[in-house]
């Protein structure tokens, strides 16, 4: 699942997970609100997939994305999915507040393309070949 | 500054293994290691002759520790208010959908099988030393 406001953005990474051969779903939300609605399947959302692993981006329209961390980090039935933070953003106050509201881990997005799809394949090898997801 | 990964792991040969992975990259790293729970919590919480210890930038913490289980080594770092940020890698044997379940719910930031094949073994410390040391934003380090 990757929740991102810029549709430029967006379509790179999803550009870029293309890339990679293996074979899952992406689901794309474009606010805060809509990524709550759909991890708690809520209204249009009513019959979404729990997904495995979430990208998230920090500047989010309508809920933020600090509250949206939160707000997954806090609920018995959603705290174990993944949490990767994925945001322009390296300021030390902005990393050390994902980690403290329990951000599994804090990637900034490098501006260039190229680094973006680098970046990107790296988080797709690590978290769906070495990592053990929960079932 | 060097980062600074703390091992959490009792088994010497598991030990002495990963230890040769991290050395040998040539990455600027630090790394310190406890040899059980109880250490690993005294280093974390400055104990006793631990009271000038660094804060690690990354934990890297074995589920398989004798004494005290790795799954209260994870819970009392993930409650303590200036603990739960660092990052703690999972290092464990099981593949059972129960306990890793259990370990994300108790805020692990990512869980890794052990395989028993060497050459795995190693292929796959480096890619977590590679994915945390070099893809992640690590929270800013901690002074003592």
């Amino acid at each position: 699942m990757l929740v991102e406001d810029n549709p430029g953005d967006a379509k790179l990474a999803l550009e870029a997970l293309k890339v990679g051969r293996l074979r899952y779903e992406v689901h794309v939300v474009e606010d805060g609100e809509q990524a709550i609605n759909f991890l708690r399947r809520e209204g249009e959302y009513a019959d979404a997939p729990r997904p495995d692993l979430i990208l998230l981006d920090f500047n989010l329209p309508k809920k933020n994305g600090r509250q949206v961390l939160a707000e997954i980090k806090e609920d018995e039935n959603l705290k174990y999915i993944p949490v990767m933070v994925f945001t322009v953003s390296k300021a030390e106050e902005d990393v050390l507040r994902a980690y403290d509201l329990r951000a599994n881990c804090f990637i900034t997005k490098p501006s260039e393309i190229e680094q973006l799809f680098k970046i990107v394949k790296s988080i797709e090898d690590f978290w769906l070949n070495i990592v053990k997801l929960p079932a | 500054m060097n980062k600074l990964i703390l091992l959490v792991a009792d088994h010497p040969i598991a030990q002495k293994q990963i230890l040769g992975v991290l050395q040998e990259r040539g990455m600027c790293i630090d790394l310190s290691v406890a040899k059980n729970s109880v250490e690993a919590m005294a280093l974390l919480q400055r104990k006793g002759k631990h009271a000038d210890a660094p804060r690690p930038d990354l934990i890297l913490l074995d589920l398989n520790l004798s004494g005290k289980d790795g799954r209260e080594v994870l819970a009392e770092i993930k409650s303590g208010e200036k603990l739960k940020q660092i990052p703690v890698v999972i290092l464990a044997v099981s593949t059972a959908e129960e306990d890793i379940l259990e370990a994300y719910n108790l805020h692990a930031n990512c869980y890794i099988t052990k395989p028993i094949d060497l050459g795995q073994f190693v292929e796959i410390i480096k890619s977590v030393q590679n994915f945390w040391l070099t893809i992640v934003t690590l929270p800013p380090s901690q002074t003592p």
